[in-house]
């Protein structure tokens, strides 16, 4: 088979949009890597929106319910983390690891009862929980330091190999995104993932076809619970530093822009979204005191013209599904 | 033997009856339509019978044991499976996947698995891709499989939420109003697969509203008025009973 034999046959599969796509991720990457400076930070922060968005996609892109409150868990973690390091002395991976299974009980806790409730009413509950979770941080000031927070949170790493150069913590979360979008591809397709895509549509066929839906539903709860919990400690070893802030409502907003800029319900969707909407600000900086405006102006323009999310232009100019009897 | 026997069942919304006293036997293998006018109470019966409704009073016996008070998801696993009046389709879903989340009750694995993907775990993901396939083109939907399931016209789309049905390999299965909405073409595929499915050993229970389609197809009938059953028979018979006569006259006669 010729080179260009196969590269057409790649393109037909993703279109030159997903090509352009991927393209343009990879030298913003390279930019970013040898620029340095204050973009590193951005797309550090953008890596771990990132893998919070993947886990909160299960939720509301996969199965398509509600939740306003999944910050909770991203507080839980990043407080999980700080509080194991810093006054037991935990090694940084142990404490990501433990506090992202404190968070799944903690979900199953809150999940099970909150998810008999539906559309707005689940939207509000799960709002609470993030309101709730907040004022914790805040108040229970010989835990969590209250407003002060926690600092000299140390960087991740493994025994005595720690992640300190700044270009090396934006590799370790780029590599620990793409296993977060890598699961989130498999679950998807799979007996799982399909029956968490019913469910988002239609509860009744699903109900219908034996699928149980408070299980299912839950399952996708804890797992994006999960995530946020990764989100919330891998935040607290790579900017040391964490407080009620970091956790509170300006996280919902954001996470909520990411995931429908990026393509709520897709595998690439949320963390394509983490990436552009960390940048946006930086690119719109220039307009000066309308920076706010202007952000978001394009996202409004990106919302109207792209109701699907950016990666649902990876499917335009994409040839069309195989015919019936020759698909391969 | 009766697969599915409902002794003396009986809704009420408030002070509404929507059914009253009703008793059914379905043979095993048979054809059976339970047809009624508007508002008889048909879809109030059916929605008991597959748990998603709970009954005032009665029992409901499948396959021998009692499921009066089981949920619908517990109902689908003992082999019960219905299709719905309005089309529940999976949006976002190729027809191919709608049918493959048919096969939910009779393929296993959960999240692990997924992300494993032990060869046995591939093997069923296979079977299951050709098995639906297979199921499509039995109802006639072959060239739509790779096709958005939502952007199918409304009968194919009745079709394909029995192609689905089937692939949950019922015992029994619920048929709520298929040729509703349909023009007489696709009522005649329809009531072809409705044919099939049964000869291929599927016990079958239709609610229609269509007398024609009923009386051509079912082997036994049962009539709800009002809420209640006002009779039971062969085709033949239902179509000469005088109380079912007087019921679709005195409809028609209310409507115009």
């Amino acid at each position: 088979m010729t080179l260009r034999a196969i590269t057409s046959i790649r393109l037909g599969r993703y279109g030159p949009f997903a090509v352009a796509g991927a393209v343009f991720v990879a030298l913003l990457f390279a930019f970013v890597f040898i620029k340095g400076g204050y973009l590193l930070t951005v797309m550090q922060l953008a890596m771990i929106y990132g893998v919070f968005c993947v886990g909160l996609n299960f939720f509301m892109g996969y199965t398509g319910q509600a939740s306003f409150g999944q910050n909770a868990f991203a507080a839980l973690g990043g407080y999980g983390t700080a509080i194991l390091c810093v006054q037991y002395g935990w090694e940084p991976l142990l404490a990501l690891v433990v506090s992202m299974a404190i968070s799944g009980v903690a979900a199953v806790l809150v999940g099970y009862p909150t998810l008999r409730l539906r559309g707005h009413y689940l939207a509000m509950a799960t709002f609470a929980l993030g309101l709730i979770t907040y004022d914790i941080s805040v108040q229970w000031q010989s835990v969590t330091q209250g407003y002060m927070g926690y600092s000299g949170i140390p960087p991740l790493g493994i025994g005595p190999f720690t992640v300190e150069d700044e270009r090396a913590k934006l590799v370790v979360l780029m590599v620990i995104l793409l296993i977060g979008v890598w699961i989130s591809g498999r679950l998807r397709n799979s007996r799982f993932g399909r029956a968490l895509r019913a469910i988002s549509t239609s509860e009744l066929g699903a109900a219908a076809l034996g699928i149980r839906i408070s299980r299912y539903k839950l399952a996708a709860f804890v797992i994006a619970a999960v995530y946020a919990s990764a989100a919330g400690s891998l935040f607290a070893h790579v900017v040391g530093f964490i407080s009620p802030e970091v956790f509170g409502l300006q996280m919902v907003v954001v996470t909520f822009t990411m995931l429908y800029v990026g393509g709520v319900g897709t595998v690439l969707g949320p963390a394509l979204g983490a990436i552009i909407a960390s940048l946006l600000p930086e690119i719109v900086r220039s307009t000066g005191r309308f920076q706010d405006i202007a952000y978001a102006l394009v996202l409004l323009l990106m919302l109207i013209y792209v109701p699907k999310g950016l990666s649902g232009l990876a499917s335009i100019g994409k040839k069309p599904a195989a015919a019936p009897g020759k698909e391969g | 033997m009766a697969l599915l026997s409902a002794r003396s069942l009986t809704k009420r919304f408030e002070g509404l009856v929507a059914n009253n006293e009703i008793d059914l036997d379905v043979p095993e293998g048979s054809l059976f339509a339970v047809i009624g006018p508007n508002g008889a109470g048909k879809t109030t019966f059916f929605n008991m019978l597959s748990g998603f409704l709970h009954p005032t009073a009665g029992t409901i016996a499948f396959d021998g044991k009692d499921v009066t008070d089981v949920t619908q998801d517990k109902i689908a696993a003992m082999g019960l499976i219905r299709t719905f009046q309005l089309v529940q389709m999976f949006q976002g879903m190729s027809a191919a996947e709608n049918v493959e989340v048919g096969f939910h009750l009779k393929t296993r694995g959960g999240v692990g698995a997924a992300l494993v993907r032990p060869p046995w775990l591939r093997r069923q993901e296979e079977e299951l891709r050709a098995k639906a396939r297979e199921l499509l083109a039995f109802v006639g939907l072959r060239a739509q499989a790779d096709m958005n399931a939502e952007l199918l016209p409304y009968g194919q789309q009745r079709l394909l939420e029995v192609a689905r049905a089937m692939a949950a390999q019922p015992r029994l299965l619920l048929l709520d109003e298929p040729a509703a909405g349909l023009n007489a073409h696709e009522t005649d595929a329809l009531a072809e697969v409705i044919q099939h499915i049964n000869q291929r050993g599927v016990t079958v229970l239709l609610i229609e509203h269509d007398v024609g389609l009923v009386t051509r197809i079912a082997h036994r009938i049962a009539v709800l008025d009002f809420g209640c059953k006002i009779a039971e028979g062969t085709p033949d018979e239902i179509k000469q009973h005088p109380d079912v006569i007087a019921a679709y006259l005195g409809a028609e006669a209310a409507n115009a």
